[in-house]
């Protein structure tokens, strides 16, 4: 690795100072020399200071199963954009701007990402004045401009039960030139409150980053904070994770694969799957007494054990929900209807998804071969590995295939770890967080990449907690999937990505 | 079409009895709390809560706010037990109290007017307002197979307009302010407003976060709360029978 990348692993602390400082334009061209190596910007923020704003940017590097880190000092205001030379970089600079109010010069779309005030009160990136409201939603959009073109508005309240965003499409007629989303109306602040932590809110926080992906996020937290107190966390502790984590996709899973047979029209397996993904999460709710995974993690293991019955209970149902999911998802490789509407439908290319750093799913369906399981193994991940499935086409088509391939091997997991369940504790107690430390922890969730990284001050409290959820890689991938489809094709092909509103908002 | 058919029938028929029967809970599930009294080791002078949201208050005789509580796995009150009753919306604020020995709430029947209105058919809209998308999950849910919300009358729409009530989420965000209040607006008088979770009640694990303004009722009048974080699919469906009076 260039020699200003400091290498480190996933889930492990190493001291901040020994990250070297380099100059801004080693910074800058460290990471672009990485990116043109391969490698991919996981995280990439800016801790306020007095003076200056300390950026940091980690890499990952897949062929070695680590990650490097790199970071500076911008002490004048205004940091050079690498926006247009790599795409991947764009959210996060405007990410830094709107949280540090550095300005990123010649960013090529310089614009709020969340709409809230910076986190030091003054230091406006866009020159704010503090007595107006900041208003989501209201920036430069992005216009094509002509006779025949029209601006279509959605959001931010939809027509389901979903969360808020807001999308601007340019259409020629039915065909969408370009989709625009801005987002922000979900934003809770919970960055902001995590300075100075952990508080006795912070795990709720985690648990609610994005609350379908419970456990995902709070394994990652778990992490860093097993880290930073030099926790070990028990074999059997590692495993009820692995279960839950595993449940928690295949809940997600199934009910986007129903909600996709839906929105194409085909309502058998909609029905089907509306219906066993609660098969799942009463599954999960057997571990811990809620459908979501509330309560099921603390750092240094789980906060419950799994009981004989409870195991043989849930190897029972495992077999049920196998049995009926296989015969749900059958049906949509069988009717044609179904199948023409999905092929060719949304489509991202290799280049286009490894271009915009898209994680998760919808990365592998471009057949980009991701996942931190087997790339950045975490927890019982490094002692059992499961497949990764990729497809070729990008389209929703694979982004399906994808989900159900993924779910097979779900079940295959749980079924073999609870079969062999380790005997011994199943958590450690907690101790004191090390001062000055930085940890890189980064999980699967269903969605992809969970990467949450932590900076600690002298006393072992958070100088810097941030959080990254997959959602901020993926939904550039999906207006990047409706440019020249038709505008009717949205729903099928967000419902194909699935995204998060409240864990892109934090 | 006959491969379709097939699999229906494999899947079987599988909406739920309730309420005709009762429903299964987990065994963890927690709900309805009972609050124990206990003596404070320094005669009751300490009034700072062991809970990070001030759910629990030990002066003064002890009480749980179930409007705050997010029903902990480890509670760190110390006193609180958690039972699986479900049964945990009510029609007023302060019926989400709960004390030792204090008598349980239930939502109450909509007035006669409401009830002739909405008895038999009721659509609510639904707005997310800095919800986590687990409260969305689980009133979405209601509307599967497997709840068929469909057959108490009760349903979402797409359009305010088409509407008889609001259904919040989330402890609504200073980004959602704006929308939520617009989609108030919209509806068409009488209307009923839901605030389904912790965070639409009180602010949930937000609670005073200067992004957020602490639940549905600092803009608008509530006329059900449902309690959890998120709350059980059963919590829900119980509250909304209850308020038709169709669960006796």
């Amino acid at each position: 690795m260039n020699n200003s990348l400091h290498p480190l692993y996933n889930g492990l602390a190493i001291p901040f100072a020994d990250i070297p400082q380099a100059d801004a334009s080693q910074f800058l061209q460290t990471i672009l020399d990485a990116i043109d190596r391969g490698r991919r910007i996981v995280s990439y923020f800016g801790i306020p200071g007095q003076d200056a704003v300390t950026l940091v940017c980690v890499l990952a590097d897949k062929s070695e199963g680590r990650l490097g880190v790199t970071r500076t000092a911008a002490d004048s205001g205004h940091f050079p954009s690498l926006a247009n030379l790599c795409p991947q970089v764009q959210l996060f600079e405007r990410e830094i701007a709107e949280q540090c109010g550095l300005t990123f010069d010649d960013h090529p779309w310089f614009k709020p990402v969340r709409f809230h005030r910076p986190f030091t009160p003054g230091r406006d990136a866009w020159n704010r004045p503090a007595d107006e409201p900041i208003l989501p939603g209201v920036m430069d959009y992005f216009q094509v401009e002509g006779a025949e073109v029209h601006e279509v508005a959605v959001g931010p309240v939809h027509a389901g039960i979903i969360e808020p965003g807001h999308f601007r499409f340019q259409c020629h007629g039915e065909e969408v030139f370009h989709l625009e989303i801005s987002h922000g109306y979900q934003h809770r602040g919970i960055e902001a409150e995590l300075f100075g932590g952990p508080h006795p809110r912070t795990l709720h926080h985690m648990e609610t980053l994005a609350g379908d992906t419970t456990i995902g996020h709070g394994q990652a937290y778990c992490m860093v904070t097993e880290a930073l107190a030099g926790l070990k966390v028990t074999p059997r502790g590692e495993v009820l994770r692995g279960i839950a984590l595993e449940l928690e996709r295949l809940a997600n899973h199934t009910g986007d694969l129903g909600a996709i047979a839906g929105d194409v029209g085909y309502l058998p397996t909609s029905s089907f799957c509306g219906r066993i993904r609660g098969d799942f999460l009463n599954m999960t709710a057997v571990l811990c007494g809620s459908r979501f995974g509330r309560g099921f993690l603390t750092p240094g293991g789980t906060v419950f054990d799994l009981t004989k019955d409870q195991r043989d209970d849930l190897l029972k149902r495992l077999a049920e929900a196998r049995r009926d999911l296989t015969g749900a998802i059958d049906l949509l490789w069988s009717t044609p209807s179904v199948m023409g509407r999905l092929e060719g439908t949304g489509t991202v290319s290799l280049e286009m998804a490894l271009t915009l750093g898209m994680v998760g799913p919808a990365a592998r369906a471009s057949g980009i071969k991701r996942d931190v399981r087997h790339g950045y193994p975490f927890g019982i991940f490094r002692m059992t590995h499961l497949p990764v499935a990729t497809a070729f086409h990008g389209d929703v088509c694979s982004r399906t295939m994808i989900r159900w391939q993924e779910a097979q091997k779900s079940m295959d997991f749980i079924e073999e770890q609870l079969r062999q369940l380790p005997a011994g504790e199943h958590r450690v107690p907690t101790s004191p967080l090390a001062a000055g430390q930085l940890v890189v922890a980064m999980t699967e969730g269903w969605r992809g990449e969970i990467c949450h990284v932590a900076i600690t001050d002298d006393l072992g409290r958070f100088a810097r907690y941030k959080v990254v959820d997959p959602s901020f890689h993926n939904w550039p991938g999906l207006a990047m999937a409706l440019r020249g489809q038709q505008i009717s094709d949205f729903p099928l092909c967000n419902k194909s990505f699935n995204l998060s509103y409240c864990g892109f908002d934090l | 079409m006959i491969r379709a058919l097939i699999a229906r029938i494999r899947q079987g028929h599988r909406t739920m009895p309730y309420p005709a029967a009762p429903l299964q809970v987990p065994e963890r599930f927690r709900g309805y709390p009972v609050v124990s009294s206990r003596e404070e080791p320094d005669g009751g002078k300490d009034e700072t809560s062991p809970c990070p949201y001030g759910a629990y208050t030990a002066g003064g005789g002890a009480c749980l706010d179930m409007g705050k509580c997010l029903f902990c796995a480890e509670c760190p009150a110390g006193n609180i037990e958690f039972t699986t009753d479900y049964q945990l919306a009510v029609s007023r604020r302060d019926h989400l109290l709960v004390g030792p020995g204090t008598e349980q709430h239930h939502a109450q029947p909509l007035p006669p007017d409401l009830l002739r209105m909405f008895g038999r058919s009721l659509k609510f809209r639904e707005v997310s307002a800095g919800g986590c998308n687990a409260c969305e999950a689980d009133t979405n849910v209601l509307s599967t197979i497997g709840w068929d919300l469909g057959r108490f009358g009760i349903q979402f729409v797409a359009s305010p307009r088409h509407a008889d009530g609001l259904w919040v989420t989330g402890p609504v965000t200073e980004n959602m302010r704006q929308a939520l209040l617009t989609t108030y607006e919209a509806i068409p008088a009488p209307k009923i407003v839901v605030a389904c979770g912790a965070c639409a009640i009180n602010g949930g694990p937000y609670l005073d976060s200067p992004r957020v303004l602490n639940g549905v009722d600092s803009l608008i009048p509530v006329d059900l709360y449902i309690p959890g974080c998120p709350p059980h699919p059963a919590t829900i469906l119980d509250g909304l029978l209850r308020i038709l009076d169709k669960l006796k």
